[in-house]
């Protein structure tokens, strides 16, 4: 049992936030919760804290619609939450697409597909030409452009308000992501992926590698959805300071070795020097 | 050298191909959904274009929504994805007085200010679309008498009132013919729904299908107020050049046929 939480420990609490943040929603929809109110777009939390997807708010500027103060007070809060936090931690964390991804992955894995599938032709930049383009068509269009397409949205809503034709969206990323390309949506084309691997550069929570007790077993590189972020492994002690580290912590529960480890920005640095 | 500058020149044209490519089924897919325009909205919507920039999608209306009556467009629906409407003949607009739909609003996409007056909100102020009677189908028409959209109208004898008219068929009985009024009707649908007929021959439509709009060529010369949309007119004032040429001369003017 102790293995099973060694092992599994970050993933079950992600579930958990992921999970129980999506009931806290559904309550708020259908039994009038006063937790959280609204979607992952934008939502008010206790009633009184403006919560708003600051991409979707850089969309409509964009787009040309008058910003109230709501909407930027609510995209301010989650920008510097995220920030402080530090890479993608809202992908791994709070956004459902991540379960189905995970999913895609996992059973990817298990059926041996990357052996047959070696080569992955796909740059992981489209996500911020996809990003650059989103913002464009927005303005160009005088919509929100990314979201009237974006599978992110279509999941979240067809889980908060009723699923209609959405389970489609889902079962389309799931199918793309096992058979097509490898973390195909999250990790290369999702521009709200790219958006938070952006503003999340600079975030404190970092995970941490130690040269010394890595034995290169590279189970961290096959579990990771964003392995060039991993360079240093085996390699060099360094933090993960790439942004498109989702704080998702699988490394650090498949290593065996104690290498890999979550740390504060800088802290584990002086940490090292002061060892050394 | 040679070699990346080729890999980093092809793999740029690569990218900017693909973009182009994503970039055009993207814009056709928003073209198009956004192409339709009969789609009704909550109260204190702004403009449909407006809107659709706006609107953020969260369902906040929906969820403060104390009938069901507004729903969040899925796939399928053949509306913008996510953005709320209603379906009055399904479940109408029941025009709450406190309007809970619209101060939720995180963006201001359901703007308070277009349903208050002086500082309290109004219902009546809504405009999600205006009643359009089928007056070839509605039985009222043909002389049976049916009041139904009359009745249900929150703003009974404003938006809707019934005109007594003879009927010259039988001589004898009258038509209690249903009718519009547009600067009135909220747009709510209860009308549509309380219809009898199949399909309702009372229908909500948006406000800018039907509705025409006037320049400042006709003015209605016996009402003060229309007069008043004379401040905006500009003088277009045109002058044509006199031909100097006389009548005659038009008239003998055979445009060269009899030169030969």
């Amino acid at each position: 049992m102790t293995n099973f939480w060694e092992h599994y420990r970050f993933l079950v609490l992600r579930r958990f936030t992921q999970i129980s943040l999506m009931l806290l929603y559904i309550g708020g929809n259908y039994w009038g919760w006063n937790f959280v109110q609204g979607n992952l777009s934008a939502s008010m939390l206790f009633g009184v804290v403006p919560l708003n997807d600051p991409y979707a708010a850089l969309q409509m500027f964009a787009a040309g619609a008058v910003i109230t103060t709501n909407l930027f007070v609510g995209a301010l809060i989650v920008t510097i939450f995220y920030m402080l936090l530090g890479g993608r931690t809202f992908c791994s964390w709070v956004c459902p697409v991540n379960i189905i991804t995970d999913a895609a992955n996992y059973l990817r894995r298990k059926l041996h597909v990357n052996q047959v599938e070696k080569k992955q032709p796909a740059s992981r930049n489209i996500r911020y030409w996809v990003l650059g383009l989103s913002l464009v068509l927005s303005y160009i269009l005088g919509v929100t452009a990314f979201e009237f397409i974006s599978p992110i949205s279509i999941t979240h809503r067809a889980i908060i308000f009723g699923v209609g034709l959405g389970w489609t969206a889902m079962l389309v990323i799931f199918l793309f992501d096992l058979f097509i390309l490898k973390n195909g949506w999250c990790g290369h084309i999702c521009p709200l992926g790219g958006f938070y691997g952006v503003i999340g550069k600079v975030g404190a929570v970092r995970v941490d590698h130690d040269e010394e007790k890595c034995t290169v077993c590279m189970k961290c590189k096959i579990v990771c959805p964003e392995p060039q972020v991993l360079f240093m492994v085996g390699k060099e002690s360094l933090q993960v300071l790439d942004g498109e580290c989702t704080n998702c912590g699988r490394c650090i529960e498949v290593c065996d070795d104690d290498a890999l480890n979550f740390s504060i920005r800088k802290l584990a640095k002086e940490k090292r020097d002061e060892n050394n | 050298m040679v070699d990346e500058r080729r890999k980093f020149i092809l793999g740029t044209a690569r990218a900017v191909g693909i973009v182009a490519l994503g970039g055009l089924v993207w814009s056709a897919y928003v073209d198009e959904v956004t192409a339709n325009k009969l789609i009704l909205r909550p109260p204190g919507a702004l403009k449909e274009d407006d809107f659709l920039a706006t609107c953020i999608k969260c369902g906040m209306c929906v969820e403060a929504c104390p009938f069901d009556t507004l729903k969040l467009a899925n796939p399928g629906d053949n509306k913008p994805l996510g953005t709320p409407y209603f379906e009055p003949r399904d479940i109408p607009c029941y025009m709450c007085p406190d309007i809970p739909c619209v101060p939720v609003c995180p963006t201001g996409a359901l703007d308070e200010a277009l349903v208050t007056t002086d500082g309290k909100l109004d219902i009546n102020l809504a405009d999600m679309g205006v009643a359009v009677v089928d007056t070839k189908n509605c039985i009222a028409f043909w002389g049976i008498q049916c009041d139904a959209c009359y009745r249900a109208c929150p703003l009974m004898d404003q938006a809707i009132y019934l005109k007594y008219e003879k009927n010259e068929r039988t001589g004898k009985h009258a038509f209690l013919k249903p009718i519009v009024d547009s600067d009135f009707c909220t747009g709510c649908g209860l009308c549509e729904r309380a219809c009898v007929t199949k399909k309702a021959t009372i229908t909500i439509v948006p406000r800018e299908i039907v509705i025409g709009s006037l320049d400042d060529h006709y003015i209605k010369g016996w009402d003060k107020k229309d007069e008043k949309r004379l401040k905006n007119a500009k003088a277009d004032i045109t002058t044509t050049e006199l031909s100097k040429e006389s009548a005659m001369d038009s008239l003998n003017d055979m445009g060269g046929l009899l030169d030969d």
